[in-house]
């Protein structure tokens, strides 16, 4: 899979309560979720996100609560993919789990810029600044982890696990 | 293989154990069984969902699923009404034991160990970042999300990578007032909100033994504000004090090999520490006490699934008794079980902190995650016991959270500012 998508960058430490705050968690209505991403950060994101589908994050993204619906807002938005210095444990695992592509790399998520174009194989794990003409290689990611990519989720993953 | 690499910690022991294996490797795969599966009224509803769509039709075991509505219950709206109802529908369907009514409810992390559901050993999975909390009973536990949760309850399993562990070693008297809450604050601000980032924090040393179990929880309970994904306690008289009246005895106790090779140690002097608070926007903003004192305040909150324990309201009873509460302040102290308020009722606290200006409400996680029950408006700022700092965490995006111990946040309501109990008693 290769993607072709604008970048919009943020800082470290981007906690679950600025990605959906609480107030909004007495749904698990996708749409709804969607509608207040990342509205404790940045209000202009709904705005950025139609032109703009791969987030760059420093340190400790999606760090704080377990709530699912964090992923899951950023997933609705359109976001293709979202690319770290690290991920927290809970929101990395989570965003694998509903087929939302994560990818840990300090040296691109320092040297991406906000709007810079860029170039994601999942495939053969290459990321391309196209804007400012580099290319990074993104680790592997363990077997079994992509085979739940691969499966489009966990509980496709698990499903055909119980069919075999 | 040779010896050292034999060696195992807790984590590993645990793990182990749960995938019949007589060792695991840090950073290995593995699919392991796990004892108990959690959910509250907001993570619950999602993994439902995906649960129906695996297909089993019914849970793995109808007596190692809770389920728990304490974050937006008692219902605060319609829309968190319909989200409890769908929950509770499920549990009577599948006829799960463990379904904690309003009434009997309690905040999950201080429900389940009072119950004795947890104990030490187990391998525990809930959809709530703070089910780390376990961990003071030498329990893997740890947070997960919603869809985790629905294949947990579907098979029983579940995917985990096997964490590098952290050590901390506590020596050294503590000072008086000093909680649980001010070492675990001391020690996010010395790693920072990362610093422990997808690995298993082992907590042991001199001053370890000598904490209350309540203390403990809180300190298990904030090792996720670290990054952890496991906070351990290794199982001790005061552990098998507590298990006494809850459980049968039956289980397991591991202990991490004497030659095991940590990730880290770190060497605490406990003597040294202060009332700490974390200041906004971080947990790892740790700071004494006393250098916060020019800090306004408009809220304190007592409780949540971090200090809303017996020892909390204690040492709360204890500052507020005799003493008015600031009349620009409002108090919201939160006895996080229902026993735990029946408790608090008959020694007298709840009276004390009524006579002193306090409102006291039934147990909910509410405010701490600006639910409901203590919301803050823009420009408010708070001392409260909670877990999080983060930006808009108690309402408004231009509110402010303050972090402490129970001890910060008594004298904090009576002063009108961040204060010590030095300054009001």
């Amino acid at each position: 899979m290769i993607i072709r998508e604008k970048a919009i960058k943020y800082g470290d430490n981007v906690d679950t309560d600025v990605i959906i705050p609480a107030r909004y968690l007495n749904t698990s209505d996708d749409r709804e979720l969607a509608s207040h991403c990342l509205e404790g950060l940045d209000r202009d994101f709904k705005e950025k996100v139609k032109e703009r589908k791969i987030i760059i994050a420093g340190n400790n993204f999606g760090c704080g609560s377990s709530r699912e619906h964090a992923p899951l807002s950023i997933k609705t938005s359109g976001v293709k993919a979202i690319i770290a210095a690290s991920f927290s444990r809970i929101f990395f695992r989570n965003s694998i789990n509903i087929g939302l592509p994560v990818i840990s790399s300090r040296e691109a998520a320092n040297f991406i810029q906000d709007g810079d174009e860029l170039e994601v194989d999942f495939s053969s794990g290459r990321i391309k600044d196209i804007t400012r003409d580099k290319v990074f290689e993104i680790n592997p990611l363990p077997e079994f982890i992509q085979g739940i990519i691969k499966s489009g989720g966990y509980i496709n993953f698990v499903k055909e696990d119980l069919n075999k | 293989m040779n010896d050292k690499q034999k060696s195992q910690t807790i984590t590993q022991k645990i793990i182990a154990y749960h995938c019949d294996r007589d060792h695991v490797s840090e950073g290995e795969i593995i699919n392991a069984d796990v004892d108990i599966v959690l959910g509250n009224d907001i993570t619950l509803p999602i993994a439902i969902k995906e649960f129906n769509k695996i297909g089993t039709g019914r849970v793995f075991d109808r007596d190692k699923i809770v389920v728990v509505p304490d974050h937006f219950a008692p219902n605060k709206d319609i829309k968190s009404a319909q989200q409890c109802k769908f929950m509770r529908e499920f549990a009577r369907e599948q006829e799960i034991k463990n379904y904690f009514e309003i009434g009997k409810m309690g905040i999950e992390h201080a429900l389940l160990p009072e119950l004795g559901l947890v104990l030490p050993g187990n391998l525990i999975v809930g959809a709530d970042s703070h089910t780390c909390t376990y961990g003071a009973l030498g329990a893997a536990s740890t947070g997960v999300g919603s869809t985790d949760v629905a294949v947990a309850m579907a098979t029983g399993k579940l995917w985990f990578m096997v964490p590098r562990t952290i050590k901390f070693m506590y020596s050294g008297d503590l000072k008086k007032w000093i909680t649980g809450k001010d070492l675990i604050l001391h020690t996010i601000g010395l790693i920072g909100v990362e610093g422990a980032l997808y690995k298993s924090m082992e907590f042991s040393g001199s001053a370890v033994s000598k904490l209350s179990m309540d203390s403990r929880f809180t300190m298990s309970n904030m090792a996720i504000e670290a990054g952890g994904k496991f906070g351990i306690f290794e199982v001790d008289e005061a552990t098998r004090e507590f298990l006494k009246s809850r459980s049968d005895g039956n289980y397991k106790i591991f202990r991490s090999d004497p030659d095991v090779e940590y990730e880290k140690i770190y060497n605490i002097d406990c003597s040294d520490i202060k009332l700490q608070v974390a200041a906004p926007p971080l947990p790892s903003n740790a700071k004494n006490a006393e250098d916060l004192k020019d800090i306004n305040i408009d809220q304190v909150v007592i409780g949540s699934c971090t200090n809303g324990r017996m020892e909390d309201l204690k040492i709360s009873a204890e500052i507020l008794e005799g003493r008015k509460v600031d009349k620009n302040i409002r108090v919201i102290i939160i006895p996080a079980t229902q026993n735990i308020y029946l408790e608090a009722l008959k020694k007298g606290y709840i009276e004390t902190f009524i006579n002193s200006g306090c409102a006291v409400s039934t147990p909910t996680c509410g405010p701490c995650l600006g639910g409901h029950m203590g919301v803050l408006a823009e420009g408010e700022r708070a001392v409260s016991t909670t877990n999080r700092n983060f930006v808009g965490r108690m309402g408004h995006p231009k509110s402010e959270v303050y972090l402490s111990g129970p001890a910060v946040a008594a004298a904090s309501a009576i002063a009108g500012r961040i204060a010590t109990p030095e300054e009001v008693i």
